[in-house]
């Protein structure tokens, strides 16, 4: 039995006063349950399902069977519904308030998107069963296809990577089989220092080295920090450039144009993060500005559910010369309805065709085709908002953003100086200087206050960041009393007082300030039993 | 707009507090060269038209709960029962974030760790993580890992690997510039000697799928000894974990890294996606492992806690020499697995194996008395293979009009190999009734009799 027989890493009986004096009884508080693991309260003789009667059958397991316990106890339905309420129950939401995480785009997940995921039609099909009987599921990759092509400008699109750092991986790869196709040995990627850490992870990753541009004191990089990086590189070593625009200090790069032209004369590649997509979109087009390709993070963009840390998903839109090296499988439309090229070899039928015979994909990146599940939530999101909707939504977080800035800015401090912002808006610790608070204690603190903190370990380049995103979908009256609640903290920091209460916080939550240093040191990755 | 809070009144007074007269000024003080909107896209649709638009689409594709059906190959259906659907769209799950601000992420930390715990027992290993994007992402994860860990890089996959994974480890190989050997395909037989034969001190691992993607079972314990007597690492890969309630688990027959896709519990067919990649690992390869991981702590107040742990192999710290690119894992997924697996138990879990085993049984003895159908398999569970006497996509495709998805033809995976072109793969899990057993055999007799 797994049950009852305590727990090698019980937690300690605390020396010290505790801030709150009396524990219960029951190790609940009022309307918040303590809840035990599953592993403590399951049994291996309990189960929470009624099968159906197994007729006795031969058994044709070449031996193989398993007959030792695995260690899954089980629950009774009513059981396991009250543990997952309880547990959901510890859990802050975009459904329960306020979430200004910059960079990571909290906004509202419309139901709407999830009852149209769960139409039979698009749960219950298989990857692989014949393409005559999913001509719907290829319709939907073929409309949301079209939308995301209009609106960023360019030439065609990969829809099966399965996260936003995959589709850079996506992105970058064909780049690399662009430039073996024509046999170059470029082999440095430029990145932005303020670049989210997953852009230097994916070139290293692909081999390229990587060369760091640093951003100019205004935030953003100037053309004339990539000419200066293609020169001491050697233009003939330059294979491309990931910048994301706009940027992860929620700067738009004003000299974007300029940066493509350069790289594009030193004869590599443009990649744009496009993880930020959401401030601009039905207004501006990467297309336009030089972007070989860009990632989407549909989640973040277009409103799929962040669901605690993914499932997301991340196309990539490619420009002309980059198309024909798009991953498999594609959509190939022809007058029998869409068929999915899953292999180059299918068959005769398409030997004629202009985007099969050019075709020159790079692989395959995942089995089947990408993330159905979330192409249903975000066309269902782009299709309620439509062109008019989309830009007017951009518009709204850009005017939400620059509103707190207005707002914040006599109290705390923008590391790049008074300026204009994209979705999001920076500041720093500076202006807490000699408090004794920092940005976490003032991130701690809004938990207290009912708020997600924003995010602050975040861009690397700045100190003690405060990185605001309160996206399109809050109010006046919520960023108000945002606002306000921050700027009250910060004063009270500014003051002097309470220094400790910072240092204490959060105490209303389920759990307090928690010993990150010793789950690493020595990590617990799975409950056993004190038996084992 | 209804999604949009801002009414005029509110968006101008705002634009007043920041000094400003337009939306669109804001966007060029910022430096944005706003273009021309597309022309060729609609405006807003109202809810109802959202919705009929996309029930249309939806009523196109014959749905597996529509009829007979038999496709497997890396992905299957399963009955899910209700509360799993519910409970994951509780909106403090559905809309909350990677758990960054553990004080307020209990609820999603302690899920994870209860599936770590979940998936470490049922691969038979000592460690998992929160889960990947997929089985087959996965895979080619384990590979990357396993040139880290021997600092080899050459890989060695068996050729009765799901072609799909084969295809992304081969997408890595050839970006990320390491070697690829695979053995021959073999339809219907768990040959290894072939596959043993070609390791060699170079080999980082061997990747053997069980079952394989024509049904097979495997016992690795060969297989693992032999690698590693050699220094590789056996990396196995488990595409219907259902199958782990009935059959050895692969840690346990010594498998150094085990793979698996996981939507098979919880998880719907979804079209090929989102799905679930499960990672387990020898714990001395914890620092090794890629993605994300949950770990035990305690609190300010000595109360256990969870955080997520161990990230300084990841790319927020180590940037370029991160251990892999990703930084997400596929949360509500492994939340639908955790609690299908919680309803389940292992008293659950157990039965549904031997279900889908004898489905699977009841139904190769059907076609096996089929003229001009062979079953090729000696052991599987709820997936074989059966040779046809004439090729089998076009009879596929000919069920299909008649409402029946026979299966996955093994032209779909292996284009244009002349000697696999009779061969069909098929699933039966505890969904398929005995009437859409006798419909399929009906069905494939007269397209075989035609």
């Amino acid at each position: 039995m797994l049950n009852n027989k305590g727990r090698v890493t019980r937690p300690q009986e605390s020396t010290e006063d505790l801030t709150e004096p009396q524990e219960s009884y029951s190790g609940h508080k009022g309307l918040l349950m303590n809840e035990p693991l599953l592993f403590e309260v399951g049994g291996l003789d309990k189960t929470g399902v009624d099968l159906p009667e197994c007729a006795e059958t031969e058994t044709l397991l070449g031996g193989l069977e398993r007959k030792d316990e695995i260690g899954l106890p089980g629950l009774s339905e009513p059981e396991a519904v009250r543990h997952y309420v309880r547990l959901s129950q510890q859990n802050y939401a975009i459904d329960s308030g306020f979430y200004p995480l910059g960079s990571c785009t909290m906004k509202h997940n419309p139901r709407l998107n999830e009852k149209m995921a769960r139409l039979p039609g698009f749960t219950d099909i298989h990857p692989l069963q014949p393409q005559s009987s999913v001509q719907g599921a290829l319709q939907l990759m073929e409309e949301l296809s079209h939308w995301l092509l209009e609106l960023t400008g360019m030439d065609s699109i990969a829809l099966s990577p399965k996260a936003g750092a995959h589709g850079e991986l996506c992105g970058m790869m064909a780049i690399k089989a662009a430039l073996e196709a024509a046999n170059s040995a470029r082999n440095i990627v430029l990145v932005p220092e303020s670049a989210h850490g997953t852009n230097p992870a994916t070139a290293a990753q692909l081999g390229f080295k990587v060369a760091s541009i640093p951003a100019d004191a205004d935030g953003t990089v100037r053309a004339s920090a990539v000419q200066t990086a293609i020169e001491e590189n050697g233009a003939e070593t330059i294979a491309g450039i990931m910048l994301t625009n706009p940027n992860t200090c929620g700067l738009f790069e004003r000299e974007i144009k300029a940066i493509a032209d350069a790289v594009h004369d030193a004869g590599g590649y443009f990649y744009c993060d496009g993880a930020n997509f959401n401030a601009i979109m039905g207004r501006v087009r990467p297309g336009d500005l030089g972007v070989d390709a860009m990632h989407f993070n549909l989640h973040k963009t277009f409103s799929t559910p962040h669901g605690g840390g993914g499932p997301g998903s991340g196309p990539v839109v490619l420009s002309e010369r980059l198309s024909a090296f798009a991953p498999l499988p594609f959509l190939q439309k022809s007058d029998d309805g869409l068929t999915l090229v899953e292999d180059l070899h299918v068959g005769e039928s398409h030997s004629d065709s202009d985007v099969i015979s050019q075709a020159q994909p790079f692989g395959r990146l995942t089995a089947f085709h990408g993330q159905m599940g979330m192409y249903v939530r975000a066309l269902s999101y782009i299709l309620s908002h439509g062109l008019d909707g989309l830009a007017q939504a951009s518009g709204d977080a850009v005017l939400n953003a620059n509103y707190i800035r207005v707002r914040l800015k006599d109290l705390l401090n923008q590391p790049f100086g008074d300026q204009a912002c994209m979705h999001e808006v920076l500041f720093d610790e500076s202006s807490l200087a000699d408090s004794g608070v920092t940005t976490l204690d003032i991130a701690k603190r809004l938990i207290d206050e009912g708020f997600h903190p924003m995010t602050i370990y975040f861009p690397l380049v700045c100190k003690g960041a405060m990185l605001i995103e309160p996206t399109e979908s809050e109010s006046q009256t919520s960023i108000d009393l945002f606002v306000e609640t921050l700027a009250s903290l910060i004063k009270e920091a500014l003051a002097g007082e309470n220094e400790e209460t910072f240092h204490q916080a959060p105490v209303h939550t389920p759990r307090r300030r928690l010993d990150e240093t010793a789950a690493a040191r020595k990590p617990i990755l799975r409950y056993e039993s004190s038996s084992d | 707009m209804r999604y949009l809070p801002h009414t005029d009144h509110t968006r101008r007074a705002m634009l007043d507090t920041i000094g400003v007269a337009s939306i669109d000024d804001l966007f060029e003080q910022a430096g944005a060269p706003l273009q021309q909107p597309p022309t060729s896209l609609p405006p807003h649709k109202s809810e109802m038209e959202v919705e009929q638009h996309l029930a249309a689409l939806s009523s196109l594709n014959r749905a597996a709960g529509d009829g007979a059906f038999f496709v497997g190959c890396g992905a299957y259906r399963h009955h899910v029962p209700a509360s799993v659907d519910h409970l994951i769209q509780r909106s403090e799950f559905l809309t909350s974030y990677t758990p960054y601000q553990p004080e307020i992420s209990q609820g999603t930390l302690q899920y994870l760790f209860e599936f770590q715990t979940q998936v470490a027992n049922l691969l038979g290993s000592e460690i998992a993580n929160a889960s990947l994007y997929d089985g087959s992402t996965g895979c080619g994860e384990a590979v990357l890992m396993a040139h880290r860990i021997t600092r080899r890089k050459k890989a060695l996959l068996s050729g009765n690997l799901h072609p799909h994974y084969a295809g992304v480890v081969k997408t890595l190989s050839h970006m990320s510039s390491f070697h690829v050997d695979q053995s021959e395909v073999v339809p219907g037989q768990s040959a290894t000697e072939d596959l043993i034969a070609q390791i060699d001190d170079e080999t980082s691992c061997v990747v053997v799928q069980t079952p394989d993607v024509f049904g097979s079972l495997y016992d690795l314990r060969e297989i693992a000894g032999a690698a590693q007597a050699k220094g590789a690492l056996l990396i196995a890969v488990v595409t219907e974990v259902v199958s782990l309630g009935a059959i050895q688990a692969p840690g346990d027959m010594g498998a150094d890294i085990v793979i698996a896709e996981g939507q098979s519990i919880g998880n719907g067919l979804n079209f090929g996606g989102p799905y679930l990649g499960l990672f387990a690992c020898r714990q001395k390869y914890v620092r090794q492992m890629p993605g994300r991981v949950c770990g035990e702590t305690v609190d300010a107040d000595g109360k256990r806690g969870f955080v997520l742990t161990l990230s300084t192999r990841e790319q927020h710290i180590r940037r370029e020499k991160a251990t892999s690119n990703i930084c997400t894992n596929s949360g509500l997924c492994c939340l639908a697995f955790s609690i299908h697996m919680t309803l389940l138990g292992e008293l659950g879990l157990k039965k549904l194996a031997k279900l889908n085993h004898s489905k699977a049984v009841q139904l190769s003895k059907a076609l096996s008395e089929i003229e001009g159908v062979e079953v090729i398999n000696q052991s599987f569970f709820n997936e074989f293979t059966i040779r046809l006497s004439k090729p089998a996509e076009p009879i596929v495709e000919r069920l299909a009009e008649k409402n029946i998805l026979a299966g996955v033809p093994a032209s779909r995976l292996w284009p244009n190999q002349k000697p696999l072109e009779n061969l069909l793969m098929l699933a039966a899990t505890e969904t398929v009734s005995d009437a859409h057993i006798n419909e399929l055999c009906a069905g494939l007799k007269e397209a075989l009799d035609a």
